[in-house]
């Protein structure tokens, strides 16, 4: 992995939720954090496609699925400890 | 009890037994808590009443399924018969929601994904019910007992607002016998009904209760009901609630398979009655219900055949050398026999069993050979129970049923009782006993009670013999009971009497023929002799008059010749003639 490669995240929320409104600030503030203009965020709302969730079998809300660079990665939770996402991400030299 | 407007609230489970514990079903439109430990059932208890939901209620529902995959799952239930693929597509939705493996938890979450996608589900097939099965598998996921109880009172909010009849199963802890205080204690307060599940072994049998612990809104069976997980699923034992009518009584009688017998209860057992026979090992007991089970296939009855001694085979073959045979109906699928003596298990096991193989039979004649087996070691405190519901199933049923027991020939001589303390419950009981005498054991039979017919109050002796089974009358002397060899010698020494009296009289009547001949023919000689008699006097007679004739004839003339007056000699001879007579 390089520090060029551009991460695509899908992040699934139940309508704005707490713990879901966590999630999203918490996405954002890492991203933009530690991957400036190398990440794309698409935030999909399980009430809203049910189907898509189901596809991806997420039944925990807020669901972070990291789907590029390869592995495919979920965590789930409001993503609040930014060091252990950031372990999870492979971002772990990043950390502070 | 059962009011039809309670029944209107409920869903059934279609599981035998649990519906009549509640009166119907789980609560309409509710949530229902179902607490276990591992291997109690709870999944079956799930699967069953979504299945009947959607077969027999036309109620379509969903299983998520937290613990196992429904691939799996599908799989397992194929041991039942249960073809849930089928019931896949349209009816039966599984939901795969088993936390996946690599997830990684940072921070709180909800389970408001599921729910949402439930929504979704429920929506698209109209699902009326719902399964959560293992509920405590993703709830222990939950870093808190705060983030637990809010997440169950979403799920709570949820299921109220979908109006769906929910059923979440967990597992328990500690506690055998009640769900409260339990991790999710909390569950308890929230749900309409709870029901505890619970298995336990009791020296080395295992048996297993169902108990309602709460029930919002409706009356219920508070004890523990015994059940088994039996080849069609969910079974739980159940005395049928008062009010529930038998099969229709009848009239009818149905052959003992023993003439002399029939006639001794006055045509026969009652159709749909319950029969005991008791007696000591070896009385005859299995070769008597062998008569039955004879008599119903030759009627063309279809019978089964309970038997825990020995193998049905067996039974068959024994039987032979009595001239019942078996095996013709046994080939022609009239006769069912089943071997129990490997069945294993409680009590509640076999009698699942019983009652299966004989619906499956559409049996109408049951024998249980002996029914004392169920009282093996570790069923003693149920065997009572089992075979009270045993008999209450087969009435109920119309079945005839014939049980056999045996009794302990040292303990219960005295008491004449059978251990299982059934002979109250059934309607006719017939006692074999042994009566030693004169170096013999022979077998007596007696009708104990039969109700509502009347009945021989006769000891009679049982002959088993090639040609079958009959029954002897036995002779009483000198208030002593005869049988066997002493019964054939009186039996013997009577018929020489009366052959010694039949030939005497014989001889009696050919000597009185010879007196009678004699002295006919000596009427006859003189009722000639007097009619010889006779002819001689008429003939004096006669010869007397004509000479008189003569007589006055010449006297006439002489005074006729003489010239003198004529009628007056004459009337004075005729005087003169009767003065001489």
């Amino acid at each position: 992995m390089t520090h060029s490669d551009t991460f695509t995240f899908r992040l699934y929320v139940a309508d704005e939720t707490s713990n879901s409104a966590q999630a999203i600030a918490n996405l954002r503030a890492i991203c933009n954090r530690y991957l400036p203009g190398r990440h794309n965020i698409e935030l999909v709302n399980v009430f809203k496609e049910p189907d898509r969730a189901m596809e991806d079998r997420i039944f925990m809300t807020p669901t972070l699925v990291k789907l590029a660079p390869c592995p495919v990665e979920r965590i789930v939770g409001t993503l609040s400890q930014t060091n252990l996402v950031l372990q999870v991400l492979g971002l772990e030299e990043l950390a502070a | 009890m059962k009011s039809p407007k309670e029944t209107q609230g409920k869903a059934p489970t279609g599981i035998a037994g649990f519906d009549e514990i509640t009166n119907g079903g789980l609560p309409q439109g509710r949530a229902t808590l179902l607490v276990g430990g591992p291997g109690s059932g709870k999944t079956i208890f799930g699967v069953q009443f979504l299945k009947h939901g959607a077969e027999v209620c036309q109620q379509p529902g969903i299983f998520v399924a937290f613990e196992e995959s429904p691939k799996r799952l599908i799989e397992n239930f194929k041991s039942f018969g249960w073809n849930l693929a089928d019931l896949q597509a349209t009816k039966v939705y599984f939901l795969d929601a088993q936390p996946m493996p690599d997830m990684i938890h940072v921070g709180a979450f909800d389970l408001s994904g599921l729910l949402a996608v439930l929504s979704a589900k429920i929506k698209q097939m109209g699902a009326v019910r719902i399964v959560f099965d293992a509920l405590d598998n993703i709830l222990a996921m939950l870093p808190d007992e705060t983030a637990r109880r809010l997440e169950m009172n979403r799920l709570h909010l949820w299921l109220l607002d979908h109006q769906m009849t929910a059923l979440i199963t967990a597992k328990e802890g500690g506690n055998d016998t009640s769900s409260a205080g339990q991790p999710f204690g909390f569950m308890q307060f929230m749900v309409d009904c709870s029901v505890v599940l619970n298995h336990r072994v009791d020296l080395g049998v295992s048996q297993r209760n169902i108990r309602v612990e709460k029930y919002r809104g409706s009356g219920f069976n508070e004890d523990e009901s015994p059940f088994v997980i039996g080849k069609n699923g969910f079974d739980v034992a159940m005395a049928r609630s008062l009010g529930r009518d038998d099969a229709s009584v009848t009239n009818e009688r149905v052959s003992s398979g023993v003439k002399r017998l029939d006639t001794m209860l006055g045509g026969g057992y009652f159709r749909g009655a319950s029969v005991l026979i008791t007696g000591f090992p070896g009385t005859a007991k299995t070769t008597l219900s062998g008569a039955f089970a004879e008599a119903c296939c030759k009627r063309g009855e279809r019978t089964m055949f309970v038997s825990f001694d020995s193998d049905g085979s067996e039974v068959v073959r024994n039987l032979t050398s009595v001239g019942i045979r078996l095996a013709r109906f046994v080939d022609s699928g009239c006769l069912r026999m089943v071997s129990a003596r490997t069945f294993t298990g409680s009590a509640e096991t076999l009698l699942v069993h019983i009652r299966t193989i004989a619906e499956e039979h559409r049996a109408l004649c049951v024998v249980v050979d002996p029914v004392s087996a169920l009282a093996k070691v570790g069923n003693e405190l149920t065997a009572h129970a089992v075979v009270e519901r045993l008999i209450d199933w087969s009435k109920g049923a119309g079945i005839t049923v014939v049980c056999t027991s045996l009794l302990d020939e040292i303990s219960s001589e005295a008491h004449n009782r059978t251990p299982l303390q059934i002979s109250t419950i059934a309607d006719t009981w017939i006692h074999l006993n042994y009566l030693v005498q004169a170096g013999e054991r022979n077998r007596g039979m007696s009708i104990v009670k039969s109700r509502g017919t009347e009945h021989s109050n006769q000891v009679r002796e049982l002959i088993l013999s090639k040609e079958g089974v009959t029954l002897a009358d036995i002779f009483t002397a000198g208030g002593e009971v005869l049988m066997g060899t002493l019964r054939w010698e009186k039996e013997s020494a009577e018929r020489v009497a009366s052959e010694v009296a039949e030939v005497s009289a014989k001889l009696k009547r050919v000597s009185l023929d010879a007196q009678e001949a004699e002295l006919e023919v000596r009427s006859k000689s003189l009722k000639t002799e007097l009619l010889a008699k006779r002819t001689e006097k008429e003939l004096l007679a006669r010869a007397t008059e004509s000479r008189k004739r003569e007589l006055s004839g010449v006297r006439a003339r002489m005074r006729e010749l003489r010239g003198a007056d004529a009628a007056q000699p004459a009337k004075a001879a005729k005087s003169k003639k009767r003065a001489k007579s």
